[in-house]
């Protein structure tokens, strides 16, 4: 009993929040991978980009909800998830002409793109200052909880419970359709195959017949449904507020980087790498252990290997340590 | 002299937009730019040391500049006796498993440098290590924590005058760099800047959370100065004689001696103000002077060529028998270490330490913009960008704020649209400062002053 109980501790405070976590992080990863791999430059503005997209899903949320549309017991916000990613998608094409496309026909260096971005990544932290101003917002609606602990315990007859949150299970199953639709699209389909093609080879790729334009639109359209499905199911479980986006940024990268950039797999798995990592390391096991070991050998202190004030720290020291011994990621990257 | 003429206007023109700030703001408010800027463009000449003389790509600014801060608490801060009794001891002890920690990593690499199992050694000791800092640090920083915390809390620093903690700020940042440069220098160039960004972002994170060591987001105030304070200036005779000789006409159209009184007192208080402000401006500058003409002299020495060969060509120049992984490490260093010696100055300036506002992500990137805008690969651009760039930071909300107001004249102040552009106004800062950036790339890649090579 007491090992059941130890194991359900450990479900609901480390692994459902970490997959929740994981999930958003490698939605976001997919999306640095992604330009990285086809269009070769770290975006910056990747942060700013998926708090762009979430953005008009959290004013459309508010106005149907002023209209008194409802999604049953399912967040309204997911209702408004084609009319964000069409903004983004909109957004992001125009970016791509006016600035962008410049430095892509000029055959500019990769730290120049990435310069680009930040200017990019200025612009659009302006736009959504603009717009929606700097304030925390929460547009979750419906069903909170699909499984509550006291529900959990009585069920079960354990003394501990699990409490599952709807956003985490729609984070977790949204992410796991939109993932696999993305693989089999870059795998099974002609467009994807060419996209892969023009990502290993940019020259080869053209000699063949692939429309670089086509190529690079269809990347920014992938990308653009990624970042704003990711930001709006971060913003769904946590809350949306501007410059916690901006400092998401930091984490997607080393998700990103641990998985191999350039590798929309590793990117997928590094996301989860990274998310897993902050929580078991700033985790107090105390509870853990208790359930454990014989009542007389319970632990005094917390058994925190760090506090949760270096949550961010934890992931990028992952970082460099994979730039230290492994500096093409867990899963084979670009070369670096 | 032609050579120079663009310096030279470019130069008048910010000059006259802070003396014009002087004239239709306030001249303390002049003067508070000014300071700024000059930061800012100590900031930018170390910036510019790294990706306009070697092309190197830094985006840990942040992280440099908040160890130049804890250098200031650090060395002038006067000790904490208490603390250092209860809890000194430990941390010393904490200070010698880290060196051993450090030597043994250095041994496992140097006898086992081709075993296989050499990693799994460095993670052993590191394991271990940590273990061994957590077991012996903890009750030591727990009792240093509980000596008087609203106040203290921290182990003080040793009491030394401020100025000489700007260069402990420069070595500081310099011993960073090093840990840094040999970690990181390796990488693509875009891959070195996200890891210098995550690395400075970890710095910072310790800053902030390690409260025995500055207090963390505390915040450690009263810091020292190297200029005098207000109140003193204001009680003492000399400065009140010297702001009535320079007000004396003003002062003399006043007949009753009362008013006169009143009037001389508040002119002391803003000429207190004003002189502080001033003092600070002229080590500053001689700080940037002295910063410039040996950053001049180094860039057009054989070693700054060497420098200009490695970044255009690596291959050609590490054929020729340059040393590239030195040279780059040397580089990185110096940048950094000036970017410390900024920090080290800019908290001097506010005369309080706030690890709470080092945002690296924001601040370093708007460095970056300085130094893009000003013009790399050249002191007196770099400068300038430090300071154009800081004035549209600091001065974009009003300006913001003019133009709505002049584009929506003919709208009710009721109006909703106009309501939330006025409210919005702050952030217009974003906007200048990226189509700026954008702006610049696109059609001055080289920046508003570019870089002169000069030929032999």
């Amino acid at each position: 009993m007491d090992f059941l109980n130890a194991i359900i501790v450990l479900l609901n405070f480390t692994i459902i929040p970490a997959l929740t976590y994981g999930s958003q992080l490698a939605l976001g990863a997919i999306f640095v991978t992604l330009i990285y791999a086809v269009l070769r430059f770290a975006n910056f503005a990747t942060g700013d980009m998926m708090s762009f997209g979430t953005m008009f899903a959290v004013l459309l949320t508010y106005y149907l909800q002023s209209k008194g549309v409802s999604f049953g017991i399912l967040p309204t916000a997911l209702l408004t998830i084609p009319f964000a990613i069409f903004m983004m998608i909109f957004y992001m094409l125009l970016i791509d002409k006016f600035v962008f496309s410049y430095y892509r026909i000029k055959k500019s260096p990769p730290v120049q793109f990435a310069m680009v971005s930040v200017g990019v990544m200025f612009v659009t932290q302006a736009i959504i200052r603009i717009i929606i101003g700097p304030t925390d917002r929460r547009f979750l609606d419906g069903e909170k909880f699909i499984l509550k602990a006291t529900e959990f315990k009585e069920m079960t007859g354990l003394s501990e419970g699990i409490t599952l949150k709807s956003t985490q299970a729609i984070t977790i199953v949204i992410t796991l359709i939109v993932v696999s639709i993305m693989f089999w699209f870059l795998n099974k389909t002609k467009t994807g195959t060419s996209m892969r093609a023009y990502s290993d080879n940019e020259d080869l790729a053209l000699l063949s017949g692939i429309d670089p334009k086509r190529v690079v639109m269809i990347t920014w359209v992938i990308a653009g449904i990624l970042a704003t499905i990711g930001g709006i199911l971060y913003g769904l479980d946590k809350s949306y507020r501007p410059f916690v986006y901006f400092n998401n940024m930091l984490p997607i990268f080393a998700a990103a980087i641990v998985g191999g950039i350039g590798n929309p797999f590793g990117a997928f798995l590094g996301g989860y790498v990274i998310a897993f990592a902050e929580i078991f390391l700033t985790y107090a096991y105390k509870k853990f252990i208790t359930y454990l070991v014989p009542e007389t050998l319970a632990p005094d202190s917390l058994l925190q290997l760090l506090s949760t004030d270096y949550k961010f720290a934890v992931s990028f020291s992952i970082l460099v340590i994979v730039l230290l011994i492994r500096p093409s990621g867990i899963f084979k990257g670009k070369t670096l | 002299m032609r050579n120079y003429a663009n310096v030279i206007v470019a130069y008048s023109i910010m000059a006259v937009l802070i003396l014009l700030v002087g004239i239709f703001q306030s001249w303390s408010i002049a003067l508070t730019i000014l300071n700024f800027c000059l930061i800012s463009a100590v900031m930018t000449i170390g910036a510019n040391i790294q990706w306009g003389y070697a092309g190197l790509i830094n985006f840990g600014i942040m992280g440099y500049t908040a160890l130049g801060g804890l250098a200031v608490v650090l060395v002038s801060v006067d000790p904490v006796k208490e603390a250092w009794k209860v809890g000194g001891l430990n941390l010393i002890l904490c200070l010698w498993v880290i060196i051993l920690m450090i030597f043994s990593i250095r041994f496992v690499l140097k006898h086992f440098g081709k075993h296989k199992f050499k990693n799994y050694g460095i993670a052993a000791i590191i394991v271990t290590g940590i273990i061994l800092i957590r077991v012996t640090a903890a009750p030591g920083i727990e009792a240093i924590e509980s000596v008087d915390p609203a106040k203290t809390g921290f182990l003080g620093g040793m009491g030394l005058p401020v100025l000489f903690s700007w260069i402990v700020g420069a070595f500081f940042a310099a011993g960073l760099a090093f840990i840094v440069g040999k970690i990181a220098l390796g990488l693509r160039a875009d891959y070195l800047a996200i890891a210098t960004l995550l690395i400075a972002e970890i710095v910072v994170s310790i800053i902030k959370h390690e409260e025995w060591l500055a207090r963390g987001v505390k915040n450690v105030i009263g810091l020292k100065r190297p200029a005098p304070y207000e109140i003193d200036l204001q009680t003492s005779p000399w400065f009140i004689n010297l702001v009535e000789k320079i007000n004396s006409g003003t002062l003399s159209a006043i007949s009753s001696i009362s008013e006169k009184q009143e009037v001389l007192k508040q002119m002391v208080i803003n000429a207190s103000s004003i002189y502080v402000k001033l003092c600070f401006t002229g080590l500053f500058l001689t700080v940037v002077i002295i910063l410039l003409i040996l950053t001049q002299k180094a860039l057009y020495s054989p070693w700054g060529r060497k420098m200009r060969a490695i970044r255009d060509n690596e291959e050609a120049a590490s054929a020729m028998g340059k040393n590239i992984v030195k040279e780059h490490l040397l580089i990185f260093i110096l940048g950094s270490a000036i970017v410390g010696l900024a920090g080290a100055m800019m908290v001097t300036n506010d005369g309080l330490f706030t690890p709470g506002s080092y945002s690296p992500m924001r601040y370093t990137f708007v460095i970056w913009v300085m130094v893009i805008v000003g013009g790399t690969g050249n002191n007196f651009g770099a400068i300038l960008g430090g300071f154009v760039v800081w004035f549209l930071w600091v001065e974009a909300a009003p300006i913001a704020l003019f133009l709505i107001n002049l584009f929506t004249t003919h709208l009710p102040e009721t109006n909703a649209v106009k309501a939330h552009l006025i409210e919005s106004a702050p952030y217009f800062r974003f906007l200048i400062i990226g189509i700026a950036l954008l702006v610049i790339m696109r059609y001055r890649p080289q920046g508003i002053i570019p870089e002169k090579i000069i030929k032999q």
